[in-house]
């Protein structure tokens, strides 16, 4: 039997380049779980329903397991391993799951976690009812959501704080921003 | 230091799996072979023929393999691994099938191939033709028993139990009133998000076998694959890595998978490895739930109830691996917190040609308890009382505790309640929902033109079963205290709840606290995780290990320090003389001064070598002693501990789309003492999400062909956010005699009596009987057509209300 043409892809996954060869049907999923070694995305059901496999393809989120890596050709990817900052430190989304107890097998947790950070970067001061939406594409089986949606609520509102904290650092402005930021950071 | 147990502490596994550092399955064995399966596609059929010769051209196809080729043991039907003496008729299957098939979805080939999009080629290029018999879907074909599904087993029936306490019969007919109903709950399933998965890799050099799998019995399925491949234990290495989600699928052991994956590594001496894809998981791993139930209740005026008789019929599906565990339990857990005058209960397990059904989460309770929840509900509106108050006139007492059923439990032994407070429970409960001030609400509500409906629902859950589980607690010459059990976990948070016991006991940081579970290299003795028994058995058998390392650390500081023992304590990873805080040794000298050494590796291990000890009249490791701070503890317990808990919630269903909200969901819930509250409301959320699920979304659906019409997330309908509610809860704490930590299991709680629940619920809230659970707004709206006809009864309670 004829073995499947290769295609040579380029894409940057978490700032970094790869080139790979790939058959046109292997899905993005396999490929950055099997060919460039990042596991954190997790395939639940590869029909594109559970959002385990969900990953940031230029900001927004895009189901692995409904792409095929050659559709990623020059896209800049974004996988869990990636949410944090270079030197380990865990994003805001990441320390509120964990703070808001927002995980148990942990299985589904990068799919919440990639959504959500696209999600407040949108929307930084979201209601309960629009971060239930936003992470409606995603299924949990472990958490009954109830933890998720307060881990997101948490997420933004660190992000509030760290952005009023960012703001009385910088220290310009008129006086009066950095107490405008933590009133907003405490709403 | 504060004391970690019972503290909601954030657990200690998240950084990993926030991270993407998780390490799952899949995630493992890059660069292995890829096993992927042929899979019967007819419900019961002979199999005529297998043709794998179109497949033998695919470029990168390694092996492919039928029953024929299977060796020994292997070639064997799989193991029963609960044999009962009511399973008359046990049959479980081929790891490849034999000659016939039972199910959609039954192994028939195995290929291994370069990867699996190659390996799944070669399967849809292999022939294998069939002639198809009759199936056997339902439960009413498996009674009519016009076909059968295993030729040698008259009746479809595997098993048959009965058993009495007292005679119900008897009461009933002399009982002032009596009532029957005749109830039906449907299939589901566990689903955890990351499917089933193995990987193995032989040694040959060695002559052993490592072997990952995603399985909630590390030491199970060692023992299998070493017993189906003839191999001596020791040779056999069972690591369980991060496992996405159980929920009782993954306590199924062997799976197929599971030694035939591990057979071919050896045989090819290739790493081979099988990752479950979502439709495989639907149509050949395991379901749970679908009974038939009848219920005949004799009862007083007050609503006691003095005799109650229940008929089970249970679907056990096409094989009966795991045994009749879970109609066992259906039928002694169905008591919930009452005491009924007399109890009758006889079961019979059927044969269908439908996947074979194992534990799901609650396992067997959610049915038990629902029969008997509709049972007081219709015994309620019979008599035209407070749900609530029918309930508290049947429960067991604190002061009866403890309450022995005359019945024997799925463990076999009795059937006794150790402890509980179910009238205080219920008192908790009301407060939280509202429950005496829900008819004025409802008054509110008709006003507006809204219809709702409150329901109530009681259970008891036999948790902690035997026979045992060990910890082995070691504190190193580096100060890091490592833990180790041999049960699995699969995101209970068990590091973090048995790092907080042994932190406590030997008043450690918890950061210097490891824990490591399901791996039988480091711990070779367990059961495995299930009915919520982790942290009552492998709790108690560490806290119970630690409880050791703190004497003996004691002992050997005394040694040291020249001080009795008893003088000691320990505080902040340090022993010290209680008298004189400055006299002090670290646990991390301790330990090297526990393990008296020739040879000296580091400035540490110099102060702990023979010339380092003075005392030479004596052996270096006293007799009795063991070199190393460290033990191993086993528990044991003399029977279960029983948890309970109580649900209550407010529905409304749209008068005119028959869609079903729930607007409040209430829990109090009693697991003894709480290691972490956190963690267990985490349970309790979960356990409440996969009722709701069950309740109203999920129902495993064949045809009349055995086919299974919903085999995907987008036809088999899990919630998502949007469709479970927000849960209040409350706890109460009724520490179990039982053990030493007074613990009892929490990870099945929520789900137990969702569906008794819900139907409570819309049953208030549509003022006729609701008896078949799961129900979608399509159910409603029929059954509302129904009503409307006059083809179903109104609830007494309506017509009072509409006559009021």
């Amino acid at each position: 039997m004829t073995v499947p043409e290769l295609h040579e892809i380029t894409l940057r996954v978490n700032g970094v380049a790869y080139r790979t060869r790939v058959p046109a049907r292997r899905l993005l999923s396999d490929c950055l779980r099997h060919d460039l070694g990042l596991t954190g995305t997790h395939v639940g059901c590869e029909h594109g329903v559970c959002g385990c496999c969900t990953v940031l393809v230029d900001g927004q989120p895009a189901r692995s397991c409904l792409m095929f890596a050659v559709m990623a050709e020059g896209c800049e990817v974004t996988t869990v391993e990636g949410l944090a900052a270079p030197d380990g430190t865990l994003s805001a989304v990441q320390r509120a799951f964990a703070e808001c107890h927002g995980l148990q097998c942990g299985f589904c947790t990068p799919g919440f976690l990639t959504v959500l950070t696209a999600f407040l970067t949108e929307n930084p001061k979201p209601t309960e009812e629009e971060v239930v939406e936003a992470i409606s594409g995603n299924l949990c089986r472990c958490t009954g959501y109830q933890n998720i949606v307060a881990a997101a609520l948490r997420a933004a509102e660190i992000l509030r704080e760290e952005r009023a904290e960012e703001i009385v650092a910088a220290g310009d402005g008129d006086g009066a921003e950095p107490e405008r930021a933590r009133e907003e950071a405490a709403e | 230091m504060t004391r970690l147990f019972g503290s909601p502490i954030p657990r200690l596994e998240d950084e990993r799996l926030v991270s993407g550092r998780g390490r799952y399955l899949d995630d493992l064995g890059r660069g292995a072979l890829a096993a992927a399966f042929v899979r019967a596609p007819h419900a019961h059929a002979r199999i005529v023929d297998v043709d794998v010769t179109d497949a033998l051209d695919i470029d990168g196809l390694v092996a492919v393999y039928t029953w024929e080729d299977l060796p020994g043991k292997l070639a064997e039907p799989l193991p029963l691994l609960i044999p009962h003496p009511a399973l008359t008729h046990p049959k479980t299957g081929y790891p490849l099938a034999r000659e016939e098939v039972n199910h959609v979805g039954e192994p028939v080939v195995m290929v291994v191939a370069r990867d699996r999009y190659v390996a799944e080629d070669a399967c849809d290029r292999i022939r294998v033709t069939y002639d198809p018999l009759p199936p056997v879907v339902t439960i009413e074909d498996a009674v009519r028993a016009e076909h059968l599904v295993h030729e040698e087993v008259p009746g479809n029936v595997a098993a048959h139990l009965v058993q009495e306490n007292g005679d119900a019969r008897a009461a009933i007919a002399a009982a002032p009133h009596t009532l029957e109903l005749d109830l039906d709950i449907q299939r589901s399933a566990s689903m955890p998000m990351e499917g089933r998965g193995v990987y193995a890799r032989w040694d040959a050099e060695d002559g052993s076998l490592r072997v990952y799998t995603s399985t909630q019995t590390s030491t199970s399925v060692r023992a299998a694959i070493a017993a189906k491949l003839d191999l001596p234990l020791h040779k056999v290495e069972v690591v369980v890595p991060d496992v996405g989600g159980g929920f009782g699928v993954k306590i199924m052991h062997p799976w197929p998978e599971e030694v035939l994956i591990p057979w071919a590594a050896r045989l090819l001496g290739r790493e081979i490895k099988w990752t479950e894809d979502r439709r495989e998981h639907f149509i050949s791993s395991a379901h749970e739930r679908r009974q038939l139930q009848k219920v005949r209740v004799g009862f007083d005026d007050a609503g006691r109830v003095l005799g109650l008789d229940v008929e089970i019929w249970h679907d056990n599906g096409a094989y009966t691996p795991y045994g009749v565990i879970v109609p066992i339990i259906t039928s002694t857990q169905l008591l919930g917190p009452y005491k009924p005058g007399a109890y009758r209960v006889e079961f019979r397990s059927l044969y269908t040609n439908t996947v074979m059904v194992t534990p799901y989460r609650g396992a067997g309770r959610p049915q038990g308890v629902y029969a008997m929840e509709r049972t007081l509900d219709a015994i309620a509106d019979y008599l035209g009382k407070d749900r609530a108050e029918v309930r508290e006139v049947n429960f067991v007492k604190p002061e009866e505790m403890p309450y022995d059923h005359g019945l024997v439990f799925q463990d076999g032994r009795p059937l006794v309640y150790d402890s509980g407070d179910f009238a205080a429970s219920l008192r908790l409960l009301k407060e939280l929902v509202g429950w005496d001030d829900f008819e004025s609400y409802r008054e509110q509500a008709r006003a507006q033109g809204r219809r709702v409906g409150i329901g109530i629902a009681c259970y008891v859950e036999g948790t902690g079963v035997g026979p045992y589980e060990g910890g082995h607690v070691l504190v190193e010459p580096s100060g890091r205290v490592m833990v180790s059990t041999g049960l699995t976990t699969q995101g209970q948070g068990h590091h973090t709840v048995f790092a907080q016991i042994v932190a406590d006991e030997l008043s450690v940081p918890i950061e210097q606290v490891h824990v490591t579970t399901g791996d039988t290299r480091l711990f070779g003795y367990a059961v495995g995780t299930f009915a919520s028994r982790a942290a009552v058995m492998s709790g108690n058998a560490i806290a119970l290990a630690a409880r050791e390392v703190r004497a003996k650390a004691l002992k050997i500081a005394g040694e040291a320090l020249s001080r009795d023992p008893e003088d000691l304590e320990i505080v902040a990873g340090a022993v010290r003389a209680k008298d004189d805080p400055d006299t002090a040794l670290d646990l991390a000298t301790v330990a090297v001064l526990s393990n008296p050494l020739r040879y000296a590796f580091d400035e540490a291990a110099k102060r702990a070598t023979q010339f380092a000890v003075t005392d030479t009249s004596k052996p270096p490791v006293p007799e009795g002693e063991k070199p190393g701070l460290e033990a191993t503890a086993y528990y044991s317990p003399p029977r279960s501990t029983f948890a309970n808990g109580m649900h209550a919630a407010i529905v409304e269903t749209d008068p005119d789309t028959a869609d079903i909200k729930i607007l409040r969901y209430c829990v109090v819930h009693d697991c003894g003492r709480m290691i972490n509250p956190r963690i267990v409301a985490g349970q309790i959320h979960g356990g409440v999400a996969q009722g709701v699920a069950g309740a109203l979304y999920e129902r495993i659906v064949y045809d009349e062909n055995g086919q299974l019409l919903n085999a995907s997330f987008m036809d088999f309908l899990m919630p998502y956010a949007t469709e479970v509610p927000k849960i209040e809860h409350a706890h109460l704490e009724t520490s179990s005699p039982l053990n030493p930590l007074g613990i009892k299991g929490a990870g099945e709680a929520g789900v137990i009596p969702v569906s008794a629940l819900l139907a409570s619920a819309i049953e208030d809230a549509e003022g006729f009987r609701i008896t078949r659970m799961p129900i979608s707004p399509s159910d409603l709206w029929h059954l509302r057509q129904r009503f409307a006809a006059g083809e179903i009864e109104p609830l007494h309670r309506a017509s009072r209300r509409e006559t009021a």
